[in-house]
């Protein structure tokens, strides 16, 4: 089953303006796990929002399970698909974290015990059961994000789209994230779509794609799309720490792979070394 | 100018059921010329410190309300705070914080939040006028933003009169540290400058910040959750854990603690991590932890190892 199918989109935010998003063709499959790549600018959080309905298409349609999203089903849609955004602190709006997870199941009108069972099982998924009734202010930014994400999932959404969700974390809140949507991609079957720009992250999903100017440009397993290393540059997006290592080493004349993996890269290294 | 800090403790909401003690007994000393990093997970007193460092926190003494007290029997008696900014004496009610607060520009943590006004223009004066000792001429002003503006790589007259909100992500930042390097500080604090960019972003944001340090501001205090930018650009660091200043030492020598680091929830650089793994294969690499320098050493090792089986 397709869970996403964009066929043929356009958007753009102005008339006259230019196009977000253009002539894009994509499928995402049921459990599957995609990366967004792309520079800023590049029209993937227009994909984003143009997956649940916040924004509607100019030319072209958007299906959701087989169905075209358009007014009648927004919110059906709205709750198989959840969007998790960048700003931590912008996508809370209760004070009491219980009560922040319940938000988007109450405005679809679950029955009341229905709904504490959903805060069971969403807090359970993000690990953060403890902190049922802990404030939300005093959370740490990941902690934030993983109640976000918690409020998606307390809708039992199918897909879960990650908008940068990362971009505003310290490296720990950021693996937090990474790992709680790993994990519901394995283990839970949720159909994952990660927009970000840390090369790295993408490594973790099944597939990759690159967006540039509105335009899908690049698309396969990640580590494939990590070799295409010159197309990566004219897209502007720079190569991750390790990547840069490694084409140092090359030019320098040792043979070593070229990885994203610190452990194979030691072990590379090790190899030409001793 | 150099930072000193000696004996610094700080509380937030003393005397309630909220009483934090965010820093106890911090000493550290920034020389005049670093470009120094301050690392630490959050809680750890960082920021409460660099807020010190122009007076948006205030010690005790400095208050003009302050009256020492009377000691008395049983009260702990602590070592004597000092801390001082070139010649400016934090400790002291004379000081005048409005030259310091010129004089140590801050930085906040995307800072972009914080443009407010109309124009560029206006919006990077606002500091110049609110902090200048005397009225400054219309002249003085427009020469001074032109000045800030392109030091940080935007072209005065194409973007004087445009609104600081449409213009991009990375030109907002630019912006807003324009807007606080426009009094021409001798130290410049940041909190996370790199934060919420991508990783071209993230370069560009160091690339200005190096070149403010040869041109502008004598010394630059980078807050850093990201190893990888305090071993790439930093003359020293210093972790701070629990209200406490753990280690002050150049990265070079501060990334071989890699488990007291991890201990206290930070990570070591991508580098630092390749050599961990090196060692553990039984090949030491011999490097400061940059990703120059790291390449030179395995390659030289490798070079070495070459010509040895020839």
């Amino acid at each position: 089953m397709k869970a996403i199918e964009f066929a043929d989109v356009s958007f753009r935010y102005e008339e006259g303006g230019p196009l977000a998003v253009s002539h894009l063709n994509l499928s995402v499959e049921e459990g599957e796990f995609v990366a967004v790549l792309g520079h800023n600018g590049s029209g993937k959080s227009t994909l984003a929002r143009l997956s649940n309905g916040l924004l509607t298409p100019d030319a072209g349609s958007v299906r959701v399970f087989g169905q075209t999203v358009n007014e009648k089903n927004l919110f059906d849609v709205r709750s198989q698909v959840g969007v998790v955004f960048q700003n931590p602190d912008n996508q809370t709006v209760a004070t009491i974290v219980e009560d922040d997870v319940a938000f988007g199941a109450e405005n679809v009108g679950l029955a009341r015990e229905e709904i504490g069972k959903r805060i069971d099982f969403a807090l359970r998924a993000v690990g953060m059961e403890e902190y049922r009734h802990a404030t939300v202010a005093r959370l740490s930014g990941g902690q934030k994000q993983r109640i976000a994400i918690a409020g998606v999932l307390a809708l039992m959404p199918k897909v879960v789209i990650l908008d940068e969700s990362t971009a505003m974390l310290d490296p720990r809140g950021r693996r937090e994230i990474v790992d709680v949507v790993t994990r519901l991609n394995k283990e839970r079957g949720i159909t994952v779509i990660l927009i970000t720009h840390f090369m790295e992250e993408a490594l973790l999903a099944d597939r990759a794609i690159v967006m540039n100017r509105g335009e899908l440009v690049m698309e396969g397993a990640p580590a494939d799309i990590f070799e295409r290393r010159e197309e990566l540059v004219t897209y502007n997006l720079a190569l991750p720490h390790i990547g840069i290592i490694c084409e140092k080493l090359r030019a320098g004349g040792m043979d070593v792979a070229y990885t994203l993996d610190a452990a194979v890269l030691a072990k590379e290294i090790a190899k030409c070394v001793s | 100018m150099r930072i000193v800090a000696e004996h610094l403790f700080y509380t937030y909401n003393p005397r309630s059921p909220f009483e934090t003690a965010a820093l106890k007994d911090v000493s550290l000393t920034i020389e005049e010329g670093e470009f120094f990093g301050i690392i630490g997970h959050t809680g750890s007193g960082k920021s409460t410190f660099v807020q010190h460092l122009n007076g948006l926190l205030r010690l005790p003494s400095s208050l003009k309300k302050y009256r020492p007290k009377k000691p008395r029997k049983g009260d702990v008696s602590r070592p004597k705070t000092v801390l001082t900014v070139g010649e400016f004496d934090l400790a002291d009610k004379k000081t005048d914080f409005r030259a310091l607060r010129r004089n140590v520009g801050m930085v906040f943590q995307y800072p972009e939040y914080q443009l407010f006004a109309e124009t560029v223009a206006e919006d990077v004066a606002f500091g110049l006028k609110n902090f200048s000792e005397e009225k400054l001429s219309p002249e003085q002003i427009a020469a001074a933003v032109k000045a800030a503006l392109e030091v940080v790589g935007l072209d005065y007259e194409e973007m004087k009169d445009k609104s600081p909100f449409e213009l991009s992500g990375g030109q907002k930042r630019r912006v807003a540290i324009a807007g606080v390097i426009v009094t021409r500080p001798e130290v410049l604090v940041l909190d996370e400058p790199a934060a919420g960019l991508d990783p071209l972003g993230k370069r560009e944001v160091m690339e200005l910040l190096h070149k403010l340090h040869r041109e502008w501001c004598k010394t630059v205090v980078i807050v850093s959750h990201d190893m990888d930018e305090i071993s790439e650009n930093c003359t020293r660091a210093a972790v701070f854990a629990d209200g406490r200043v753990r280690y002050v030492l150049p990265p070079r020598e501060l990334f071989r603690h890699a488990a007291e680091l991890g201990e206290m929830g930070l990570d070591v650089p991508l580098t630092a991590k390749l050599c961990a793994q090196l060692e553990e294969a039984g090949v030491h690499v011999d490097c400061d932890y940059t990703t120059e320098d790291f390449c030179r050493a395995v390659l030289a090792a490798w070079r070495e190892k070459k010509e040895g089986a020839r």
